[in-house]
């Protein structure tokens, strides 16, 4: 999992460089000033960050062999995941609403292509966060449950500290 | 009182105690808060450099405490941070790129 990790920073480490690169470029669409709403993306970051307080109770529930806390931390991370999701989407759509779309400048582009693939690694992380829940209701899964749990954490985490770099050197660094 | 006891020593082989987590979160939030902040307030020529600091204080806490890093093998802290500094020499090399060749 670790060396897994490693490769998806060097994903996010192309991804990020590509919007530094050209967040300067918008050409005749919206600066990134004119479009971003820190507030709001400021209570998404939030959320998210408190994912990852959930997910690790999660993990420690799991290691003390509590079925019923790691239940309950696994589906309050999804709930909280998910409405960060919905928070992007929202963001998404009122951009594209301002005149910012994926090919109006390689600004957008290179901005919904960072957001987006965060966006979906989130996405994926619920889905094994809610696919991990059934399995253990259903006792289903091979191994250490608790090392299970631990690896998915791991995954969520990751996806927490992309978006604690994305939220930093793209929303609240100025172009 | 015996089962008490196991689950403790088991919570802190794994990391911290709940109370510990539960800390670290309050920290995150509050480096939060700060780094918002930022943008409503002018801190004049600290702004970049107390961002940044900012955003590194809260990834290492989060791999430190969240990703069991500090507790876990060496091994593990090599593979990651082996990909992070790639990762960063990528961003350097492409800014370097552009910079004398764009």
């Amino acid at each position: 999992m670790w060396l897994f990790l490693g490769t998806e920073c060097l994903l996010f480490g192309g991804l990020i460089s590509t919007y530094m690169l050209y967040r300067g470029r918008v050409g005749t669409g919206p600066r990134p000033s004119q479009v971003f709403d820190i507030p709001f993306t400021s209570v998404s970051s939030f959320v998210l960050l408190m994912s990852s307080l959930t997910m690790v109770l999660a993990v420690s529930a799991a290691h003390k062999r509590d079925d019923r806390s790691t239940n309950l931390w696994l589906v309050i991370t999804a709930l909280l995941g998910t409405t960060f999701v919905g928070g992007q989407v929202y963001e998404f759509t009122a951009f594209y609403n301002e005149g910012m779309g994926f090919s109006t400048s390689l600004f957008s582009s290179s901005f919904f292509v960072l957001t987006g693939f965060h966006g979906v690694h989130v996405t994926v992380g619920i889905i094994m966060l809610l696919a991990l829940r059934g399995m253990l209701k259903n006792n289903k899964v091979p191994g250490s449950r608790a090392e299970t749990v631990e690896m998915i954490g791991l995954y969520w985490h990751f996806v927490d500290i992309v978006w604690i770099i994305i939220f930093t050197l793209i929303y609240l660094i100025p172009a | 009182m015996n089962t008490t006891a196991t689950t403790d020593s088991h919570a802190t082989e794994h990391g911290l105690s709940t109370a510990g987590y539960v800390r670290i979160a309050l920290i995150l939030a509050a480096i939060t808060g700060l780094e918002v902040s930022t943008y409503y307030v002018d801190f004049g020529r600290l702004f970049l450099p107390a961002l940044l600091i900012m955003m590194a204080i809260k990834f290492v806490m989060v791999v430190s405490y969240f990703m069991h890093l500090k507790f876990d093998n060496k091994v593990f802290s090599w593979l990651f941070y082996t990909g992070l500094v790639l990762a960063v020499g990528v961003y350097c090399a492409a800014l370097a790129t552009f910079k004398f060749f764009g």
